[in-house]
């Protein structure tokens, strides 16, 4: 691999946690049990990498890893979504009460 | 470069940015949904970017694998709100599991190809054991949560010895293969290891550093992604493995400031055991007061403070409480809701549940500000906390909470606790509000006893 690619990547590690602590500081307290059920489901992006091993299909072995891992990214990325959404749509402001 | 190639890289860099804006909009609850709809976006066309790949050839089993996927992940999204920090847990473990099997898949085909570089195998390394660990210590963490295994913590000496030194071995025979990638045996040994340190690391916890672990386990399972990103020279995985990471990260560091520890006294320092020997007091005089007495304080008091807990969780108790905040706010009190940020067993947990029992929002206040009008509070409502409002944290130096930030329930005018009995909490320590003047406690279910409160408000209320 070029040496570039290695740096690069490692930009791209940098400048993304930076941006992560700066925009999930600012996530309300009251959001963080839906924060760590979004970040989950966009940490499924594991999926990639799983879909890949799944398709290439260079061997059995490999492709029973990598189908097991695509069942269980996926897993994450639809419950994750779902259930933050749900929780999502429970918070509600004071309403002027009749 | 290929056209495909253009277009799976420019997908990756759509969903990068779509991961971001996901997570700027749950900053507020107003845009918060509009967050889930970005991040389901940003996941499908990187999927739809992946499927692309030219190196995939066959898609049979990819659509087999994402149906199973869908049909695990419907039921488990409809789980009831109590349970969400088991499924938490079980995703982060999930997502572990995913990481682990893609580093041992690559290792091998890398070395079978001769593509196994020295970078390449340094990422597996630290992949794999991330990935392993995460799976095993968020499933035991899962099994404490759902109270399949004992949730107090399971010590023995020279645990932390023994548990460190499988790590150590671990880390040192991945460190090998950088050397010599060719020793295979090694990788089932690491994989081996990193299984059974997942599950001894969890071993010692207990139920009340679980806010914490749960946001640990949260960061590993990111960072694994990460390292995932780096094997397979991939951005969009480093990116959104970060960002996952880094809020796990912030989530343990808001815990652990919460209950004034530090990372490594909560992973090795078995929070629970010194308590066991410290407990043991002499029993003081409690003065025990029924469900009408509750209702008489509660209806008197111009201003009402409640203090959820891990027991509200437990007993299933949200509706209820909501109901006599709907019957006190009727009657012109002011009601607030005081939300220690450790209160229950993950982060926002109390949150979720009373949003769900459609107690509005903004009457649920952070402990900074709520403490600042305690002591201009008639009566604070305790359902099922314990350790968050002691105030031996402030001034016994000989507690083993000695210095964690509470919510001063002591200081308004009185204090309504309600408790399944006397034992003391999960951290077993004695908790000196339930004995001071001003304390009437009320004892039994939660859902149950609040119930009575509420029957006696409303019964008060037609007359």
């Amino acid at each position: 691999m070029p040496v570039l690619d290695l740096w690069s990547m490692a930009f791209v590690f940098l400048l993304a946690t930076f941006v992560g602590f700066q925009v999930i500081q600012n996530v309300s307290r009251l959001l963080h049990t839906p924060l760590m059920s979004l970040t989950n489901a966009i940490s499924a992006i594991a999926v990639v990498g799983s879909i890949i091993i799944a398709g290439e299909q260079k061997s059995t072995f490999s492709l029973i890893l990598g189908t097991v891992a695509v069942a269980a990214s996926v897993t994450n990325i639809v419950s994750g979504f779902l259930i933050t959404d749900r929780m999502l749509k429970m918070f509600r402001e004071r309403k002027p009460r009749s | 470069m290929s056209l495909a190639e253009h277009l799976t890289q420019a997908s990756y860099l759509g969903a990068a940015a779509l991961f971001i804006l996901s997570l700027r909009w749950l900053s507020d609850p107003k845009t918060a949904r509009r967050g889930v709809l970005a991040g389901v976006g940003g996941m499908a066309l990187a999927m739809i970017g992946t499927l692309l790949h030219p190196e995939i050839v066959n898609y049979t089993w990819i659509v087999v694998a994402i149906v199973v996927g869908t049909m695990i992940g419907i039921p488990l999204s409809k789980v009831p709100l109590t349970a969400v920090p088991q499924r938490t847990a079980l995703s982060h473990a999930f997502g572990g599991l995913a990481a682990g099997l893609v580093g041992t898949a690559k290792y091998f085909l890398w070395l079978h190809d001769g593509e196994l570089t020295t970078f390449r195998m340094g990422a597996i390394g630290i992949e794999v054991i991330l990935g392993y660990l995460t799976f095993t210590g968020s499933l035991m963490a899962a099994g404490k949560l759902q109270e399949i295994i004992p949730t107090r913590p399971m010590t023995y000496r020279g645990q932390n010895v023994v548990n460190l030194g499988l790590l150590a071995v671990a880390a040192g025979a991945a460190l090998l293969l950088l050397f010599r990638p060719d020793i295979w045996q090694l990788f089932p040994v690491i994989i081996v290891l990193s299984l059974a340190f997942g599950v001894l690391m969890i071993m010692p916890i207990g139920g009340a550093d679980m806010p914490t672990v749960i946001s640990l386990l949260n960061a590993y399972a990111g960072l694994a992604a990460v390292a995932m990103g780096f094997a397979l020279e991939n951005k969009v995985l480093i990116t959104a493995g970060a960002l996952d990471g880094s809020s796990g990260l912030i989530l343990s560091i808001i815990m652990c400031r919460a209950m004034n520890r530090s990372f490594t006294n909560v992973l090795f320092g078995a929070f629970g055991q010194v308590q066991a020997t410290a407990a043991g007091a002499e029993a003081k005089s409690v003065k025990s007061g029924t469900p009408r007495d509750a209702a008489d304080l509660l209806e008197n008091a111009a201003r009402v403070v409640i203090v959820p807990g891990y027991g509200m969780a437990v007993a299933q108790a949200q509706h209820r409480v909501r109901e006599i905040y709907d019957q006190l706010t009727k009657r012109g009190i002011d009601v607030k809701f005081a939300i220690h940020p450790v209160a229950g067993r993950m982060p926002g947990h109390m949150n979720v549940l009373l949003a769900e029992a459609e107690v509005p929002y903004d009457a649920l206040i952070e402990m900074d500000e709520i403490n600042r009008d305690l002591p201009q509070t008639d009566v604070v409502l305790v359902v099922g906390a314990n350790d968050v409002v002691n105030p031996a944290a402030r001034h016994d130096t000989g507690s083993p909470i000695y210095g964690m930030p509470i919510i001063d329930a002591d200081r308004a005018k009185f204090v309504i606790a309600n408790k399944r009995s006397m034992n003391p909490g999960f951290a077993g320590i004695e908790n000196e509000l339930y004995s001071a003047d001003n304390t009437l406690m009320l004892f039994g279910d939660a859902k149950a006893v609040l119930g009575e409160v509420v029957k006696a408000l409303a019964g008060d209320a037609t007359h």
